[in-house]
């Protein structure tokens, strides 16, 4: 018996389980939630319930339980239908049912508003298209092609309209500086440019009807519904996103409509409060966020590192100056946030907008919130990270490298430069890849230095200086939490946080899987001779 | 600083005066006095710790990077104070090449690793550095071995190899000395005798100093013999001399064997 406790046998064992452990749990994270995000996308069946106290209820059923009061299995059925019901979910018990079929005919749309809308079509009022007498599920769908044709214009004149409101605006911008330097002074000047501006007002305005012309044109076509209880429903064609009869399509029908689904998830804005439609200002968000954090935190934390391990004479303050590194490292994260609010966004946000925007004063440009502040607090919360795995990398770089490198006659900047950052570039981006994967799962600290829940624009586009790094910005992260615990509508919005998560995870895994493979391929030029 | 007797032959190319260093408060050279001839071999032996390699050390000032040493007395490289703070220790380690006891090889192709030292010093012509990569080789005695593969990595040689590449690296920046700190020890027999042939060789373009723990290979290559012992210099002269008729009690003991 002692010689099985000697052996190390038990240890060894211990060491396994506890690896088991953590795998399992991790696992299970990720299968929790890909098993709710990946599911949320699939055209459900949508079934009809006669109930004995005769009513009726259409609805996709989210999962079974047993009834916690008298034990009978009962359904959580999704009825749709806010806008009349009042309320996305019902509860129905399996005793109370009569019969359960699968009509053909019943249809899902996804709306604009109230979210989606079960029940059955009627007809197409639509005035001015030209629609083919075919049935009226095919009108419906030819309708909805042509009035998207027809959004197309109207989004065509917004956009113009949005580049004269631009102009305008920077005219304004203009105007403010102006009238702040010196109304007399200027006085020529600043009639000119209202002069521009005026017409270019007026050009709006003109635009805006037209474009209000066009949307209330488009709005009179509508067509009807009625829902389970046979009560109609009238629902413009402009408010419907997706029309789906989920219980006659096929297997690829359904295959399609998942793609288009992830594709709107990607590529897409959200819509009701963010609930449903895509991500893509969030990912796009989240991405370059990171991207920032990792040019302003890479070079700071590999020069300071250097200076740690190759320059700083090694005594109380290089030793001080280590353990607050170290300690840094450990700060609860939203301490950095109120540092960013109070020393980047305040202090020198605030003296930007003073020294060079004065004249848009007390409207902030650079005294907010923005991407530029979010990064750079982000990359103050991960430096440490990069300048642990730097100086570790540097120091584990074997002495005969260093020692060969000087006695050729180079100089200890050579030698650093030519031969050991080279050789510590896989140990810097292991650096890398733990702060990147910090960075993108961080929340607290971002809710007070940039991010919003619903964005106005990216912070890039085409309009110079196409990085705008004052605008505000979404975020993964946040978004979880906005969405899972901050929407009017947390039962619907489950399986979006679902789909979030999953997400992020995806990011995380795909910035840091890229950093590996190039780390990986450095690791290989760079392995130390072995005797 | 005088430069004119630099090319006499029988005056020492390095002479050391008075040295001493220390470690802190640990004393690990005492008071040596030895001069090294030119396009000779000279050979350091005694026990570990003895301060051998220390003393070689000294000679391209590798001691610099040992924040706790300190030195005290002359060395002087033809004629010229090693230790002076107004050297250039740049172009004294350029002068004074050197070969350690771990081959150190860069991670980079071996076409690199000979260049290095040229490159650093700022040459960028490739005919220059492709003849010096030919010539270092070739010296090195390992030319013929890697000639097809110079852009491979230096990494994948045998020990044996990668330690005559580190030769040629410190060949091929054309220094006077080349400082040889037990270049052997990791070695198997076949490649240490590579090696000693090519001390042999090198000795007449280059003044050789080895530090060695191998009695036998000071006694094979080396023309004079130093003896270390608890940091001091016990004796100094012609290895014939030193190994068959040594004056020191100690060098006898040593190098029979009864103690070390």
């Amino acid at each position: 018996m002692k010689m099985f406790w000697k052996t190390g046998e038990p240890y060894v064992l211990a060491t396994g389980a506890a690896l088991a452990i953590i795998l399992v749990m991790s696992l299970t994270l990720v299968g929790v939630v890909m098993t709710n995000g990946l599911g949320y996308f699939w055209p459900r069946t949508l079934v009809q319930f006669e109930l004995k106290d005769g009513s009726r209820a259409l609805g996709q059923i989210m999962q079974q339980e047993k009834n916690p009061t008298d034990g009978s299995r009962r359904f959580q059925l999704k009825v749709g239908n806010r806008d009349i019901l009042g309320q996305d979910f019902r509860w129905i018990d399996k005793k109370e049912v009569i019969s359960r079929t699968n009509p053909a005919d019943a249809i899902l749309l996804e709306r604009r508003e109230h979210g989606n809308f079960f029940g059955f079509l009627q007809g197409v009022t639509a005035e001015g298209l030209k629609l083919s007498n075919t049935t009226p599920y095919e009108t419906l769908q030819q309708a909805l092609q042509l009035v998207s044709a027809k959004l197309d214009g109207t989004r065509k004149i917004r956009q113009n309209m949005s580049n004269l409101n631009t102009t305008a605006e920077r005219l304004r911008l203009k105007l403010l500086k102006l009238e702040y330097g010196g109304r007399e002074k200027n006085a020529a000047e600043i009639g000119e440019i209202t002069a521009v501006r005026d017409k270019i007002l007026a050009e709006f305005t003109a635009l805006n009807d037209q474009y209000s012309a066009g949307q209330a044109e488009i709005g009179r076509i509508t067509a009807q519904f009625t829902d389970v209880t046979g009560a109609g429903k009238d629902i413009a064609l402009v408010n419907i996103v997706t029309l789906q009869r989920p219980n006659s399509m096929s297997f690829f029908a359904k295959c399609g409509a998942y793609l288009e689904r992830v594709r709107e998830l990607l590529l897409d804005d959200p819509r009701e409060s963010n609930t449903e439609g895509g991500l893509f200002p969030a990912i796009f968000g989240t991405v370059m966020m990171v991207l920032l954090m990792s040019v302003f935190s890479l070079p700071f934390g590999v020069v300071a590192a250097i200076y740690l391990r190759e320059y700083a004479k090694d005594g109380l303050m290089t030793r001080m100056v280590r353990i607050a590194v170290n300690n840094l490292a450990g700060v609860p994260s939203i301490v950095y946030g109120v540092f960013g609010l109070g020393f980047f966004v305040y202090g020198i946000g605030g003296s930007i907008d003073s020294l060079f925007f004065p004249e848009r004063l007390p409207t902030p440009t650079f005294g907010t919130g923005g991407i530029l502040w979010a990064s750079l607090t982000l990359a103050l919360l991960t430096v440490p990270v990069v300048i642990v795995a730097t100086e570790e990398s540097l120091a584990s770089i074997p002495k005969g490298i260093r020692e060969g490198s000087l006695a050729l006659g180079a100089t200890k900047f050579q030698t650093l430069t030519k031969n050991l950052l080279p050789m510590a570039t896989p140990g810097i981006m292991t650096g890398l890849i733990l702060s990147m994967a910090r960075a993108a799962g961080e929340v607290a600290p971002l809710m007070i230095v940039g991010v919003v829940k619903l964005a106005p624009a990216l912070p890039f586009d085409t309009t110079f200086p196409f990085f705008h790094m004052d605008r505000k910005f979404m975020h993964l992260g946040f978004h979880i939490y906005d969405v899972g615990f901050q929407s009017p509508n947390v039962e619907a919005a489950k399986p979006m946080v679902f789909v979030t998560t999953l997400l992020l995870l995806a990011i995380v895994i795909v910035a840091s899987s890229s950093a590996i493979y190039l780390r990986n391929r450095m690791r290989s030029k760079y392995t130390t001779s072995t005797f | 600083m005088p430069h004119n007797q630099e090319q006499s032959g029988n005056t020492p190319i390095l002479s050391v005066s008075d040295l001493n260093l220390h470690y802190g408060d640990a004393h690990a050279l005492k008071n040596i006095n030895l001069d090294m001839a030119r396009h000779q071999v000279t050979a350091f032996i005694g026990p570990s710790g003895c301060g051998k390699s220390t003393l070689l050390r000294c000679f391209n000032r590798m001691n610099d990077l040992v924040e706790s040493a300190r030195v005290d007395g002359s060395i002087r490289f033809n004629g010229d104070e090693i230790n002076a703070s107004s050297t250039d220790v740049i172009s004294l380690r350029r002068r004074i090449g050197m070969v350690f006891q771990q081959s150190n090889p860069f991670p980079k192709s071996i076409y690199e690793n000979i260049v290095y030292g040229l490159r650093i010093a700022g040459v960028t012509d490739k005919a220059t550095l492709d003849k010096t990569v030919e010539r270092s080789l070739k010296s090195a005695a390992i030319w013929n071995e890697v000639k097809d593969r110079l852009n491979d990595s230096a990494l994948g040689l045998s020990g044996g190899q990668a330690q005559r590449i580190c030769i040629a690296r410190a060949i091929a920046v054309n220094p006077e000395i080349i400082l040889m700190d037990e270049p052997c020890s990791a070695l198997d027999p076949i490649s240490t005798l590579k090696i000693e042939e090519l001390i042999e060789e090198l000795k007449s373009e280059y003044t050789i100093v080895i530090v060695t723990h191998n009695m036998q290979q000071a006694a094979r290559v080396s023309d004079v013999t130093a003896f270390f012992y608890l940091g001091e210099l016990i004796e100094a002269g012609g290895t014939r001399k030193i190994f068959t008729n040594p004056e020191k009690k100690q060098t006898e003991d040593y190098i029979t064997g009864r103690f070390g």
